[in-house]
């Protein structure tokens, strides 16, 4: 099968994989390099100070790239994941176990950032609003699909646990973030809400969606990083079969 | 002789779990006395104001239950790992999924249902009265089960695993949370006067959720354990 | 968006260190990602050596 003249199921094997991603890294970290440099500029001297929240609004700047990020991440590895089940396809699981540390690393900036920023505008470090409560869920998920991976020693028991884990968690936060905006309006006191944000002028938004592209290079390069990693540490391992090293499949050629 | 039906596995699982709980009667017994005694020491820690008590009572009892059913969980499917027994019955013709309901089913009326029996008493501990009580436990009847389907899925994952315990309450505890709100919300709006019905509405949806893809999930967590 | 000043612009009208710890955060937590997963890669490929 060729999609523009590519035998795609060559890169379905990790030693062909490892070069692959090792050649598309570069330019990852390039466009991430430049689009968060664009973005920064953008949302530090074009963006306007904001009339009612003042220069404090400007951390939505890497707040929301990384909240979007957070999920953007957690979807695409429980997809990854389900993949892997379905096929049964070792880089399927390699690439779900590349994206969780960096998923989990935007979510923990997603909280951090957002206390940041409530704190000034809103008065208080933590809200229980919807948006903020499933995203605390969402790093206890990531944390637990790590914390299972590590707590298994079968690389294949592993690997599918945590990918059904995955996949119950992605189920799981929309019906979090649904039960907590009930929740919220049953206690009628905790009615500060992050979801009112100002009527944002186009710079800023213009600003946000590059930071959020730039945030997806970064987890683009550094995934693909993460899964050379993982590939060449599961060589060492005698896992799913017979593997070649990548040693040998590269002096072969 | 025929091969015995989906209804008769299931009903041969739940005698045959049930028959060995009674052998060791202290297991309801935990589920009981940590029950009463966890939720005797909120009071202590808190003051023994009734106006306060009866504000946290329904968070109170309802994460009392949460963590309860959470420790019975390794009693769920451990014993049978041991011994050789679940490896059999995942070799069963019959669906695994509906065998893992009879498991849970069993699980629930051991460690469980005494807490749903036991919620009224506690909730007159904590000053609820009247109607509130029926929605406590009727709240309870409700969510136990859900949580002891979802609390499935989380032993399957980590079956004799090192350290299961606090991993499984890692894996477990954001997938109660929903339970949680809708379980506690229903007694909170009754005490605000505001009517628990759609509070309990949600909650049997979240039971009949549970009830169709829990088992399904935990069959699969299961095969994966035992490969 | 006009700075009158570089002290300004650190301040951040007076929301400095919020906003500088979020950005801050941000930056530490990134450059910590890519330098643990090179070092990673580090001891991955050199435990590849060691087995051929």
């Amino acid at each position: 099968m060729s999609f523009l003249g590519i035998n795609w199921f060559k890169y379905s094997s990790p030693q062909a994989f490892h070069p692959l991603a090792g050649r598309m890294i570069p330019w990852f970290s390039a466009a991430a390099l430049a689009l968060i440099g664009i973005g920064l500029y953008f949302g530090f001297f074009i963006a306007p100070t904001d009339f009612q929240q003042g220069d404090a609004y400007r951390i939505i700047f890497v707040h929301v790239p990384a909240a979007w990020m957070s999920m953007f991440l957690y979807v695409i590895m429980a997809a990854w994941a389900g993949l892997g089940l379905g096929l049964n396809a070792r880089p399927s699981f390699m690439m779900a176990q590349a994206i969780a540390p960096t998923g989990a690393m935007f979510t923990f900036l997603a909280l951090l950032t957002g206390a940041m920023w409530g704190k000034p505008t809103w008065g208080a470090w933590w809200v229980w609003d919807a948006r903020l409560t499933s995203e605390l869920i969402l790093l206890f998920q990531y944390i637990g699909i790590i914390l299972l991976r590590t707590s298994i020693d079968d690389l294949r028991r592993a690997d599918r646990a945590s990918a059904v884990f995955a996949l119950v968690g992605v189920v799981n936060v929309p019906i979090i973030y649904f039960s907590v905006r009930w929740w919220n309006t049953l206690h009628q006191g905790a009615s500060v809400s992050m979801t009112a944000s100002p009527k944002m002028a186009a710079t800023m938004v213009t600003a946000m969606l590059v930071m959020t592209l730039g945030f997806w290079m970064y987890s683009f390069a550094v995934t693909l990083a993460r899964v050379r990693c993982v590939i060449a540490e599961r060589e060492r391992q005698p896992s799913w079969g017979k593997n070649s090293s990548i040693q040998e499949v590269a002096e072969a050629r | 002789m025929s091969q015995p039906s989906m209804s008769e596995a299931l009903r041969g699982v739940v005698r045959r779990d049930l028959l060995l709980a009674m052998r060791r009667r202290s297991d309801v017994a935990m589920s009981v006395f940590f029950v009463v005694i966890v939720a005797s020491l909120f009071p202590l820690g808190v003051g023994p104001e009734p106006a306060v008590l009866r504000m946290i009572a329904s968070g109170v009892l309802w994460v009392t239950a949460l963590l309860a059913c959470l420790l019975s969980l390794g009693r769920l499917f451990t014993a049978d790992y041991l011994d050789g027994v679940l490896e059999q019955t995942l070799l069963i013709p019959q669906p695994l999924a509906v065998l893992v309901i009879g498991k849970v089913f069993a699980h629930w009326v051991i460690s469980g249902l005494p807490v749903v029996l036991l919620s009224p008493l506690l909730g007159l501990q904590f000053g609820l009265g009247g109607d509130s009580l029926g929605v406590l436990t009727l709240s309870l009847l409700l969510g136990t089960p859900t949580l002891s389907m979802i609390g499935a899925i989380g032993a399957a994952l980590t079956l004799g695993l090192r350290g299961s315990g606090l991993l499984v309450a890692l894996l477990v505890l954001p997938l109660f949370v929903p339970v949680l709100i809708f379980g506690a919300g229903a007694v909170t709006s009754n005490l605000a006067g505001i009517g628990s019905e759609a509070n309990l509405s949600l909650l049997g949806a979240c039971f009949l959720l549970s009830l169709a893809f829990a088992p399904w999930a935990t069959a699969v967590a299961l095969r994966i354990a035992l490969e | 968006m006009q700075w009158g000043s570089p002290t300004e612009f650190w301040a951040m009208g007076g929301y400095g260190l919020y906003v500088w710890t979020s950005f801050g955060a941000t930056a530490l937590c990134m450059v910590w990602e890519v330098l643990a997963v090179w070092r990673r890669h580090a001891s991955a490929a050199a435990g590849s050596r060691d087995m051929s």
